[in-house]
């Protein structure tokens, strides 16, 4: 479906910025139906149009929970040719590249073969999302970069596609959902983080996805900022069950993103789980270190949506617990929820700290010079 | 250490039922017959095995017995101990788990007046948290307007974890219950495990059951917020009962922004989630999920940008604090007051009720 959008200014409305930006959540999407079908085997293309995606909720199109904007994105960001906001690379440099002097972009590419219910459909279209991140993005702009999306319920098939994608300068980084059958440390996992370890690609944990479970532990709740809001207590748990598992006790050499899920909450997450380790390690034993410790070696964590707090002393203090060394700028383009570079971060937080935020983090921690 | 003043309340002790068969005599001849022709098996929750460290101080476990069943221990080890004018008893007896609300309803008035008898009548000082059978309406509004004609009974007890969210208007009658009785809805953790106990999924261990308590508090606070439980109920209070504290200020920032952007889709949230907390919803002090130096604790009540929201607890038996160090480090003397007394009887109306006894 076409949606006729009111003339709107030239390139969007950004305020622009001034020094270079890293944007660590960006949705690529897919124009038409039918974009990806080149990247697919013959027989996938009946599959779909007979049977559909086939995931772990009951909606044959959309989501469960409507968004609160058509796509959960900007109304002033489809493009001039027609096609789904984010599904123009053109539009993209002119609405978001270029005036907010983006010099790093990480492409998440979302709806891709990840929690669906068929592991053969969700290997083969995770594998042509790859692909055509390469044809349609980053080989045409090269400040753009790829997420290597693979099917993750099948360890061994997603690790087999991170394995493929090794060394491909196209990609930096594995991409997983929050949301899954089971909580992200359980060992079903462990070839993805094995081969992602072996790969030197960072993981990073995008808030959503279905696993099958409610979104809460107390069953479905009914509205659509239940789960927005939701996210944050998803990806605590997600994290807790990668830390309690023992996964970084395993892959030590291994570092997570948290994608669009908050950082607040970080600081209160880490205090109670050194608290209850020191009552429970007994139950734990192969960890061998506190698990904030685990916490702060391991994981990174991207900015929007910003916490927004009415003091800016008190989100000064919040980012002093995680470290200015730990987040990555992020605007979520073109989804609604859009952070504007130019305005995330409150005057006060000297220069040093401002480049880490924007830029430097990501560029060290996806190795870009 | 920061010192405790006398006369507190202390909003989250737990009296522990020494086995199923000590209900029998609460409960009517079928229900007897159903226990122990079955032989049913004592109502243990996973969410506190009874010799996990969580579930007992060490130096506060009893030689026998569970932690939390003897009378004359709670008296030495925390009322007298820190003083406490009242003591508010929030039985943790595995109710909740139960599948058919029949044997809900039959346990759950064996369990209040279990309660009554066996502590409430035994000192003075004792208050006590009505268990429903939330696996029927109904009968849990029943329940609670048996149980509250006794004015000892100062709050309506659920679990954090059970089968919809809290907010759910399926709930709402319970509420209306509540709010016309003076009571407050206590929300404890736990699991009534009708649900994974987390939400995404099953773990391995009880530690991640026990760390997931936490983000189920934020999830049903915003359940909450967001279903216009307080639109329609305003003097309806709700305490959070060993949820922690110290996510709330990030968690509301959080809620506030996407309330800000999606409204429309709650119309009827014409508050603030802040301001709905501040004047809705309390949290019990233990456990304090902070690190031990006073000044980062002070920093946490700051961004709570207000002195009302704590109610002291010791959460007794269970393991939070070592000695006597039940209240954390640097606290002013005048947040222990608010902490220990205003705050609690502000909450707990019932508290200032003379005629105790129907």
């Amino acid at each position: 479906m076409n949606i006729q959008i009111r003339e709107r200014p030239e390139a969007g409305a950004s305020a622009g910025i001034k020094t270079a930006i890293a944007d660590c959540d960006i949705h690529p999407a897919r124009a038409t139906k039918d974009e990806l079908y080149p990247y697919l085997a013959k027989r996938w293309h009946a599959h779909l149009e007979t049977f559909g995606v086939h995931a772990y909720q009951g909606m044959m199109e959309g989501p469960p929970y409507p968004k609160a904007q058509p796509n959960a994105s900007r109304r002033d960001a489809y493009p001039p040719e027609g096609g789904q906001q984010g599904s123009s690379l053109s539009f993209m440099q002119k609405q978001h590249l270029d005036p907010n002097n983006v010099a790093l972009g990480v492409l998440n590419p979302l709806n891709t073969g990840q929690g669906l219910r068929n592991q053969d459909l969700a290997g083969a279209i995770c594998s042509a999302i790859n692909d055509w991140q390469i044809e349609k993005w980053t080989s045409k702009d090269t400040r753009l970069k790829g997420s290597v999306v693979v099917p993750n319920e099948d360890g061994v098939a997603a690790a087999a596609e991170i394995r493929k994608r090794a060394g491909d300068t196209n990609f930096v980084q594995v991409l997983l959902l929050s949301r899954n059958v089971e909580p992200l440390g359980q060992r079903r996992y462990w070839p993805i983080y094995e081969a992602a370890q072996e790969a030197g690609l960072p993981i990073g944990v995008h808030a959503f996805g279905f696993g099958g479970n409610p979104i809460t532990a107390s069953g479905w709740p009914s509205y659509y900022i239940e789960e927005m809001v939701g996210h944050s207590q998803c990806q605590q748990t997600a994290l807790a069950s990668l830390v309690l598992e023992g996964v970084f006790e395993r892959f030590p050499k291994l570092k997570m993103v948290m994608v669009e899920a908050g950082f607040g909450w970080a600081p209160s997450l880490a205090w109670r789980l050194d608290k209850v380790f020191s009552r429970l390690h007994a139950e734990v034993p192969h960890l061998k270190r506190k698990p904030s410790e685990y916490i702060r070696d391991h994981i990174w964590w991207t900015t929007q949506p910003m916490e927004d707090p009415e003091s800016r002393d008190h989100l000064f203090q919040t980012i002093e617990w995680i470290g200015w060394d730990r987040l990555l700028f992020a605007t979520d383009y073109p989804h609604w929820d859009f952070d504007e570079p130019s305005r995330v971060l409150p005057a006060g937080v000297s220069d040093a700290n401002r480049q880490a935020f924007y830029l430097d983090n990501a560029k060290q921690l996806y190795g870009i010079a | 250490m920061t010192s405790p003043i006398a006369g507190g309340v202390d909003c989250d002790l737990h009296p522990a039922v020494p086995h199923l068969t000590s209900l029998l005599p609460y409960m009517n001849d079928y229900w007897r017959d159903q226990v122990t022709t079955r032989g049913m098996m004592d109502l243990i929750s996973q969410s506190y095995p009874t010799n996990s460290p969580i579930s007992s101080r060490p130096d506060w476990r009893p030689a026998q017995g569970k932690p939390g069943s003897s009378l004359a221990d709670m008296q030495r080890q925390a009322l007298d101990k820190f003083g406490s004018a009242y003591g508010i008893c929030n039985p943790l007896y595995g109710v909740q788990m139960v599948f058919s609300e029949d044997m809900a309803d039959a346990f759950c008035r064996a369990l209040n007046d279990w309660l009554v008898k066996e502590w409430l009548d035994k000192d003075d000082r004792l208050r006590g948290s009505i268990v429903i059978p939330v696996q029927s309406i109904e009968k849990a509004v029943a329940e609670i307007e048996r149980c509250a004609q006794d004015k000892r009974f100062v709050q309506v007890l659920m679990l954090v974890m059970g089968d919809m969210p809290l907010g759910k208007r399926h709930y709402w009658p319970i509420y209306a219950a509540a709010e016309r009785l003076g009571l407050p809805i206590g929300i404890h953790a736990g699991s009534a495990y009708h649900n994974p106990p987390t939400s995404v999924g099953w773990g391995s261990y009880h530690i991640e059951d026990y760390i997931a308590q936490a983000q189920a508090f934020q999830t049903q606070l915003t359940s909450l917020i967001v279903e216009g439980v307080f639109a329609r109920h305003p003097a309806l209070k709700m305490v959070m009962l060993e949820s922690g504290f110290t996510w709330l200020p990030p968690f509301l920032w959080r809620l506030h922004k996407f309330w800000r952007g999606v409204r429309m889709e709650t119309p009827w949230v014409d508050r603030a989630p802040l301001e709905i907390v501040r004047s809705n919803i309390r949290f019990s002090l233990q456990p304090v999920d902070a690190p031990p130096e006073g000044d980062t604790l002070n920093r946490l009540f700051d961004h709570m940008q207000s002195d009302e929201l704590i109610l002291f607890s010791t959460d007794y038996p269970h393991w939070q604090f070592d000695g006597d160090d039940v209240l954390p480090k640097g606290l002013s003397q005048d947040l222990v007051r608010k902490i220990m007394i205003d705050n609690p009887q502000a909450t707990y109306g019932r508290l200032k009720m003379k005629e105790t006894t129907p």
